[in-house]
């Protein structure tokens, strides 16, 4: 394959949702489309191999792969280069790998399916297929099904699917998006080892401008189905041209950029230091807090495995604070900010503005609901559909008998414009807004009893990097204003670094480190959180980790068998308030 | 009031409502308006060769092979349909919607039971316990409409059901509850409303069922009397005749058809309307 230049319009009605695409990929080379939610970058690829959705069409342009103009081809040719010379991975690889087959199974079906082998050599290829893509233990592998396998092993599946029949080019969209970070460094890792083996030109789709600095040769980015920029992948990042592209890489988060501050990247200048001294009682207070969760099963529903969500992990927030709750999925994090909000049954003490919640009923949480609150990841599931936002947002002062008539509707009116909304949203549903709009309801929502504390769980990292900025910036804003605290928890480290004075960082269900934002960012005591940080994706390519540290292992599973009793980490203090297991 | 302009503003909602009203008004109306009373065997309502008369004449919808006015049995017959068709499908659905959720929203042991219950209701042959507590009463009208409730309210339990539990899942439920909502108004507030699409498409499904279900118990002897007319019993009274009458069949047929229709096409207007995602379309 030589070069690859694609001219895409689609028309979806009359609505063009790509504009005059043009790009080239050579062999070996990894070229990225980024882009935001909506900007048309997996149209781009889904048109190259001619599957796009019903109604949406290719009105004009043409892909030439080689020598051979793919729009032309007739459908029976389309299918042997699919997957034969164009192969895709995608986002989620658990929806796309069959539930009811085993991976061997669909590894061999897709190697049979383009080149002529018996059965029992598909099979040792396959298998070697799944070692090269450093798939442990791969012949035990082979006879698994999906659901037996971690996610970031399925993704080494599709990729091993993908590069089996040695395609000339590898099309990824968000490969790495659904995974953790640590998973999202090997797979990425993988995916460059195996191009150097392979020849295999990527055409690599995210939004992720991290991921984006790491992996590019080439940079193509997107917006409204527009191409906005395109160049090699120091150019845009050093000197990009369009104000568009500027504005993206403005917004990015990178990290270590916080390095000699001392607090948050947005909060005001004239900040009032958190009170965090001993003479002022912390907003909250959480001691030994362990959540358990049984797993029942067979036909006397008895328990048969327990998940250790949480184990005894302690900590204090105080008034005006952030505190950042970090870690990979499964770590316990959102379970922490859960119990909190006493939404589920939990061990320990917590106490919220000094008062104890344990064991609260309904009716006694609700004063301790007035000071506490949280916003939710997806911000759309988490509000009612059939509500009128401003009925949503006045819920809470219903709720709790607090206003009503002309005195709630002008509180609901006060908070929306607070978050940056107009009074005519008030009567409009959830689907009409967009999801930074709708981030901003769930805000006002949390907002609305004027709570000293706000559990914001994973709150932003579903909103495009300008979004996500904006909202932090309403964030920072509420916390200067309203001396609020913050109980931030997300995955995305670069994210942390610029809300949080205070960092905890969770495996397992505990807390292996804990400290100030500057010490546990620039000076790391542990293991883990060495290996977090090294895992994050810098959107820097002169930063790029030339001799990447090959990561390995899997995010290991909090499901123990009913009598297992957990090591408890000891916490040791390195001064300044900075503990870390040892 | 809102809800009603919106329908009408639909054409096919518009012609639903309309069917439905004339047969309302057909049905309340009856005395006055039927030419002939509905039992009355007329002189001649029947050929010299004793067979019935096609529609025209002197009966505008024909007679039946006892020389009753059809036009007048088709409306009186309209006020059993009504009843069986609205109030015991209404009985129906609102049992099983009722039961659906309380045992949806409590789960734990109340939702075991009444789910279990559900599901042998379920198994049991609708028409054999239809049979037997028809055959422990004695046939009315009304004990037919309960008869009918009894055995139809149970698929709409188990769907109901399954749709409080996917509910109670979602995101907004936890976060109604953070913020302090008590149960009963998560209930009524947050999981109820999003229920009530499913709830009108099954009610307006099962008058159709239902008509027929009245017609099936009618034919079995189990139903409504004779000679108190229903849609159902002038169908299976005369199907015999069909091939030189074929009117009795059809003309009832095509009643029940409308009604049926005319309540779908309602319900799917209903369901678009009450879904704020609908909004200016259609």
């Amino acid at each position: 394959m030589r070069d690859l230049s694609a001219a895409v319009a689609s028309e979806q009605g009359p609505r063009q949702v790509l504009e005059r695409i043009s790009f080239d990929l050579y062999e070996g080379e990894t070229l990225c489309i980024a882009g935001e939610s909506g900007s048309g970058k997996s149209i781009t690829a889904l048109s190259l191999m001619g599957l796009l959705p019903e109604g949406a069409r290719v009105t004009a342009g043409e892909v030439w792969l080689g020598g051979k103009n793919l729009f032309a081809l007739p459908e029976r040719e389309m299918l042997k280069v699919r997957g034969g010379e164009i192969a895709m991975i995608f986002q989620e690889p658990m929806t796309s790998l069959n539930p009811v087959m085993t991976i061997g199974t669909q590894l061999v079906e897709a190697l049979r399916a383009h080149r002529d082998v018996s059965a029992s050599g598909a099979k040792a290829d396959a298998v070697q297929m799944l070692e090269s893509v450093r798939i442990s233990d791969a012949a035990r592998r082979f006879r698994q099904y999906p659901h037996e396998l971690s996610g970031g092993m399925r993704q080494r599946v599709m990729i091993a699917i993908a590069l089996c029949c040695d395609p000339k080019v590898l099309i990824a969209d968000e490969p790495t998006t659904a995974l953790d970070v640590t998973i999202q460094a090997q797979i990425l890792a993988l995916m460059e080892d195996l191009q150097k083996q392979f020849r295999t030109a990527i055409l690599l789709i995210t939004h992720d401008m991290g991921v984006v600095a790491e992996m590019a040769d080439r940079v193509v980015v997107m917006n409204q189905g527009q191409v906005v920029e395109s160049d090699n992948v120091a150019n845009v990042f050093t000197s990009p041209r369009e104000a568009y592209t500027q504005k993206l890489l403005a917004a990015v988060p990178k990290l270590g950029s916080m390095a000699k501050r001392d607090r948050p990247l947005r909060a005001a200048h004239s900040e009032k230091a958190p009170m965090s001294d001993q003479r002022h009682q912390p907003v909250v207070r959480v001691r030994d807090l362990t959540v358990r969760f049984d797993i029942v099963g067979g036909l006397l529903q008895r328990p048969l495995r327990r998940v250790h969500a949480v184990e005894r992990i302690s900590f204090d927030i105080a008034a005006g604070e952030t505190l950042a709750l970090v870690g990979e999925s499964g770590c316990g994090k959102s379970t922490t900010g859960k119990a909190l909000l006493n939404l589920l049954p939990w061990e320990g003490r917590i106490a919220v503005a000094g008062r104890d919640i344990a064991g609260l009923s309904p009716a006694a949480m609700a004063p301790v609901r007035r000071d506490i609150q949280m916003i939710f990841q997806d911000p759309f599931a988490s509000l009612d559909p059939r509500m009128t936002v401003g009925r949503l947002v006045a819920e809470p002062l219903v709720i709790h008998r607090m206003a009503k008539g002309q005195e709630l509707e002008d509180r609901v009116v006060e908070l929306f414009r607070r978050v940056g909304l107009g009074p005519d949203a008030l009567r409009r549903h959830p689907h009409e807004f967009s999801g930074g709009q709708r981030q901003r309801i769930c805000i006002a929502r949390a907002l609305t009893l004027n709570p000293k504390i706000i559990v914001a769980d994973e709150s932003v990292s579903a909103l495009d990097v300008s979004v996500q900025a904006q909202v932090l910036e309403l964030l920072q804003e509420l916390q200067d204003e309203l001396d609020l605290s913050f109980l931030f928890i997300s995955h995305d480290m670069s994210v942390v670094e610029q809300v949080s004075h205070r960092v905890a960082v969770m495996y397992l269900g505990q807390i292996v480190e804990l400290g100030p934002r500057a010490a546990v960012f620039e000076n790391p005591r542990h293991d883990y959180t060495k290996r977090l940080l090294e895992a994050v994706p810098i959107a820097d390519p002169t930063r790029r980790r030339g001799d990447r540290v090959r990561l390995t292992g899997e995010v290991p599973s909090p499901v123990r068998p009913l009598d297992f009793s957990p090591d408890y980490v000891r916490l040791n203090d390195y001064g300044n308030g900075h503990l870390a297991a040892v | 009031m809102k809800v009603i302009r919106e329908l009408l503003r639909r054409t096919l909602a518009t012609f639903g409502l309309t069917v439905i009203a004339v047969i309302v008004v057909l049905a309340v109306l009856a005395p006055v308006i039927t030419p002939y009373s509905p039992n009355e065997q007329t002189f001649d309502g029947l050929t010299l060769e004793g067979a019935p008369l096609p529609p025209g004449g002197a009966f505008l919808l024909g007679t039946d092979l006892l020389g009753r006015d059809l036009f007048s049995r088709l409306i009186y017959g309209a006020r059993t349909s009504l009843v069986i068709g609205v109030v015991a499908n209404g009985v129906a659905v609102l049992t099983g919607a009722v039961i659906g959720i309380t045992a949806g929203f409590l789960r734990g042991v109340v939702g075991a039971v009444l789910m279990r219950f559900t599901d042998l209701m379920m198994a049991f042959p609708a028409l054999l316990l239809a049979i037997v507590l028809a055959a422990m009463f004695r046939p009315s009208l009304w004990i037919v409409a309960l008869v009918i409730a009894m055995v139809n309210w149970v698929q709409v339990a188990r769907v109901i059901y399954t749709e409080t539990i996917s509910l109670s899942e979602r995101d907004f439920i936890e976060a109604e509850r953070s913020l302090g909502a008590s149960r009963g108004r998560i209930l009524i507030q947050h999981i109820a409303p999003h229920l009530v699409s499913t709830i009108v498409v099954w009610a307006t499904l099962g008058i159709a069922t239902t008509v027929l279900l009245e017609a099936t118990l009618s034919f079995l002897g189990i139903g409504v009397q004779p000679p108190t007319p229903s849609w159902g019993n002038i169908i299976f009274e005369n199907q015999t005749y069909f091939t030189t009458a074929p009117w009795l069949v059809f003309i009832p047929g095509v009643a029940i058809l409308m009604l049926a229709l005319s309540f779908n096409v309602v319900g799917d207007a209903l369901r678009d309307i009450l879904d704020p995602k609908q909004k200016g379309r259609g």
